[in-house]
């Protein structure tokens, strides 16, 4: 179950952020991962213990490797949310704008 | 206000652009709207307005002027509402697209300073009801236009998908580039 406060801490972090950028091209290891960053195997274990725990990464065992990707529906939901709340919104101020523009004139009649 | 989540459309989405530097106030092509996360329970979305605090103050409390813009995606109106703007007022809006998908929301007003900042609870009825959402709208002179900033209540889970499943989203590709810049 993905939850909200969960999932938002862990994309707080500049680090796993990029490696879910990383993610989005597709299945990388933890020594891939770890390649763009100045940090040891622990720390990028660490990241990726929070992003799973988000439920934002499925990582699964071959052999001794802990291959990652990304859970797609993890993310999804919120960017969906935040997508369809900002095409709303840009719709209702575009049309202010024009509401805005018909109130002027009047007012400027009303206070003579 | 602030909840006309229910439908997309396929318009052109403008994502992590800045306002156009304040002072210049002619038409649109200043005014691009932002939206943020605010640590995990908030949103926050700034719009410029040519127009004075006072007029964009009263286009969120009039009803007339209200059922003009209030509307979010095309092809809905708004039959009703009720807005009275003062501490403890009553607000109602109701929403059609012609096509029985009607839904409604309701709240109250806790402060009003005209014409600089609003404080209201709304929640939406889908027609189960959502959890109340605290809104604080701003509006400060910018230039010789306005500077809008609403900040509100982001909704959990259950609720986003509430509001994602009656009937909204078409076409809406997911990307973690956009995700970028809305986080």
């Amino acid at each position: 179950m993905l939850n909200l406060d969960t999932t938002f801490s862990a994309l707080a972090d500049p680090t796993r952020r990029a490696m879910l950028a990383r993610l989005a091209l597709g299945e990388a290891t933890v020594l891939e991962l770890a390649r763009p960053f100045a940090m040891t195997q622990p720390a990028i274990s660490r990241h990726l213990k929070v992003l799973e725990g988000a439920g934002l990464i499925i990582r699964r065992i071959d052999g001794t490797r802990r291959p990652c990707r990304l859970a797609p529906d993890g993310i999804k939901e919120i960017d969906r949310w935040l997508g369809t709340l900002r095409d709303a919104l840009e719709k209702n101020y575009d049309r202010l704008d024009d509401v805005l523009a018909t109130l002027k004139p009047k007012q400027r009649k009303d206070r003579r | 206000m602030s909840s006309m989540t229910q439908k997309t459309d396929t318009a052109a989405r403008v994502v992590g652009k800045r306002p156009a530097s304040p002072g210049k106030t002619k038409g649109r092509t200043m005014s691009k709207m932002t939206l943020k996360t605010e640590g995990d329970r908030h949103v926050v979305v700034t719009r410029r307005f040519a127009a004075s605090p006072e007029a964009v103050y009263r286009a969120h409390t009039e009803p007339k002027l209200l059922q003009k813009w209030c509307l979010g995606p095309d092809g809905w109106t708004m039959p009703n509402c009720l807005c009275e703007a003062r501490p403890g007022g009553k607000i109602r809006y109701d929403w059609a697209d012609g096509k029985g998908g009607d839904f409604y929301l309701t709240g109250e007003f806790v402060e009003l300073e005209p014409y600089s900042r609003i404080v209201h609870i709304e929640r939406m009825h889908l027609p189960d009801v959502t959890p109340d959402n605290d809104v604080e709208t701003k509006f400060e002179p910018d230039g010789t236009g306005t500077l809008m900033t609403m900040r509100m209540t982001l909704p959990d889970k259950a609720t986003r998908t509430a509001m994602l499943a009656t009937g909204m989203e078409h076409g809406m590709k997911a990307s973690y580039v956009r995700l970028e810049t809305v986080i």
